[in-house]
């Protein structure tokens, strides 16, 4: 199986892509920080009794007056900058990837009815979708926010409210051309339950086009949590994601304590950019019509 | 064509009455704005008054009906926080966000057109991979950041540019605008530049997309066959078609700049009617969020209108049903 797939096309593409493995690498590296890096770091940033007051707004460590012990300098309370970073990575990305799974089986689960079973709940579902889609994800996001107030799992149901849309069209519009096919007539006439026909004969056939959709939402989402934070209406401030320390970072730009500021915002363009690399490899090779 | 504006125009009365409904919902069930109109230490029968007054001691359907007649003769209340009407509030602060909306996508189509096209027209150069790969960190990077970053540089570093607020406005028309003034110009650039950012990048790797779809056209190989000049091929040809996709983009960036123009107005303290909207989220300043979401749905709803009619005029293959 792994020998199979090592010397597959999809493989063999991807060794001639340098964009592609610059992607595969910076994700790799954000994986490997975001899973493993709060056991190194070597200080919890939220343990008020770790922190100390005196080490507040410590420039990065190459610089006059910083200390070793903090590469990337501190904050306001004295909390290391890496250790925030990584903690924030974490959030963010885990808000990034649940909504982009709620996002995906909600839409796909829709997708499939609206495409499946058409008339009116076909009707129902598309005229919603087409409503939504006039109005940009992130005002609705931002609209769903101020009316829930902050939390994690509110970032959550805002952004799984704003990703659906696209799974659903993209399903039913696979849908609606799978279902004319012979191998569903044949499972039709062999009696099978509707339940049964989509879920183990349409669905591995339209699941294609949603690898790259799902993967470039995780990005984006990552940016609209950002943005939301930013604005504080986002994730609260016992759990700062990325956006959330930028914004702590911008109350004091002014005073020219950069660094605090320009870190974290480093971290999301490296997550996203090595998501968008990555996802642009992908749409060529999953879309063979480009090629 | 006369069947089908008059049914997109009944679609768009529709999407209006749906968000309306929706936005009605949603203030209804989030937190109890009669304690934003009273004092402090109100008794209970000043409450009461309040609320009868605002009209919240009735059923949900009769308060529907209320917010929509209300709604139809442009009657949206006072704001909380402003005692003034919401409406005037928000007009009032629709230039300034406009502003920097035009500038910003003034900005994005003078750089994404021309770097698209010639990515599109050349795919293999060294040059297109640049710009691409510059484009997909346009779109990686949080607009946010990019305008704190900008702010630091230029503005706290430099000294080159002021770090926030509107410049001189001059009256035209009746509208203040500083697009007239030196200084309203100075002023603007940054965040308008931050703004166009993520537009630029999108309008770029639309315009390459529809460029390289043209190329391949046979009457592009015929044009060349004729002896017609390079340039003449490119823009003559080539840019008039593969520029139908990016007019459509260009529609739907402007709801997207004006829902992210909320943010850059925050970060540079831009008096515009996003910065207001946040500042009412903040403050539960209902009246003017009402105003805010309605007015911004009426002018997508009008910009997609005009958009879909004016596809079907650049590209006369395309028929309305």
């Amino acid at each position: 199986m792994a020998a199979t797939f090592l010397k597959s096309q999809f493989v063999f593409n991807w060794r001639r892509n340098p964009p592609a493995i610059l992607g595969t690498l910076i994700l790799v590296v954000c994986t490997g920080l975001v899973v493993f890096g709060p056991f190194l770091v070597r200080q919890n940033p939220y343990d008020l009794t770790q922190l100390n007051l005196m080490d507040s707004f410590l420039p990065p460590a190459w610089l006059d007056g910083g200390n070793p012990a903090y590469l990337l300098g501190t904050d306001g309370q004295g909390r290391d900058l890496v250790a925030a970073i990584v903690h924030g990575a974490r959030i963010s990305a885990l808000i990034g990837l649940s909504a982009m799974a709620l996002a995906c089986t909600i839409g796909t689960t829709l997708g499939l009815i609206a495409g499946f079973y058409g008339g009116r709940v076909d009707a129902l579902i598309m005229r919603v979708a087409d409503v939504q889609l006039s109005f940009p994800s992130m005002l609705i996001a931002l609209f769903l926010m101020s009316a829930f107030g902050t939390g994690i799992d509110k970032v959550l149901i805002a952004l799984t409210a704003v990703g659906w849309v696209v799974y659903a069209r993209t399903v039913r519009g696979s849908t609606l051309g799978e279902v004319q096919k012979e191998y569903v007539q044949a499972a039709r006439v062999a009696g099978l339950s509707n339940a049964r026909i989509i879920v183990k004969h349409v669905l591995p056939n339209v699941l294609t086009p949603l690898i790259v959709i799902a993967t470039v939402q995780v990005g984006t989402f990552i940016l609209i949590e950002a943005s939301l934070s930013f604005l504080g209406v986002g994730v609260p401030i016992t759990q700062p994601s990325l956006g959330l320390l930028i914004k702590n970072g911008f109350d004091v730009l002014f005073s020219g304590l950069w660094w605090t500021s320009v870190f974290p915002g480093l971290m999301i363009m490296a997550m996203v950019f090595g998501i968008n690399l990555l996802g642009d490899f992908l749409r060529d090779e999953l879309n063979p019509r480009l090629k | 064509m006369f069947a089908y504006t008059v049914k997109r125009l009944f679609q768009m009365l529709f999407v209006l009455w749906a968000v309306s409904v929706l936005v009605f919902l949603m203030m209804s069930f989030t937190g109890d704005p009669v304690y934003m109109v009273v004092r402090i230490d109100a008794t209970d029968a000043e409450v009461e008054n309040a609320r009868r007054i605002l009209g919240l001691d009735r059923s949900l359907p009769e308060q529907y009906w209320f917010f929509l007649t209300n709604l139809m003769q442009g009657e949206f209340g006072n704001s909380y926080v402003f005692r003034q009407p919401a409406l005037d509030l928000i007009v009032e602060r629709l230039p300034a966000t406009l502003e920097i909306v035009l500038v910003a996508m003034a900005i994005a189509a003078i750089v994404a057109i021309p770097l698209g096209v010639f990515a599109g027209a050349n795919p293999g150069h060294p040059v297109s991979r640049f710009i691409m790969s510059g484009s997909l960190l346009g779109i990686s990077l949080p607009g946010f950041w990019v305008g704190m970053m900008l702010i630091y540089v230029l503005a706290v570093e430099l000294r080159l540019f002021p770090s926030s607020g509107r410049g001189e406005t001059l009256e035209f028309l009746g509208i203040r605008t500083s697009l007239l003034t030196a200084n309203g110009w100075h002023h603007i650039l940054l965040p308008a530049i931050t703004l166009s950012f993520g537009t630029t990048a999108i309008i770029l790797r639309i315009t390459r997309a529809g460029m390289m779809e043209v190329m391949r056209q046979d009457y592009i190989r015929f044009a060349r066959a004729k002896g017609a000049s390079r340039r003449g091929v490119l823009y003559g040809h080539g840019l008039r078609n593969g520029m139908i996709p990016v007019v459509t983009i260009f529609g739907l960036q402007l709801g997207d700049l004006i829902a992210f123009a909320t943010i850059t107005e925050t970060i540079f303290a831009w008096p515009g009617m996003g910065k207001l909207l946040i500042d009412s989220i903040y403050r539960a300043d209902r009246p003017v969020i009402v105003v805010y979401l309605m007015l911004v749905a009426l002018i997508f709803v009008v910009v997609n209108f005009v958009v879909d009619l004016l596809y079907t005029m650049i590209d006369p293959r395309i028929t309305v049903k």
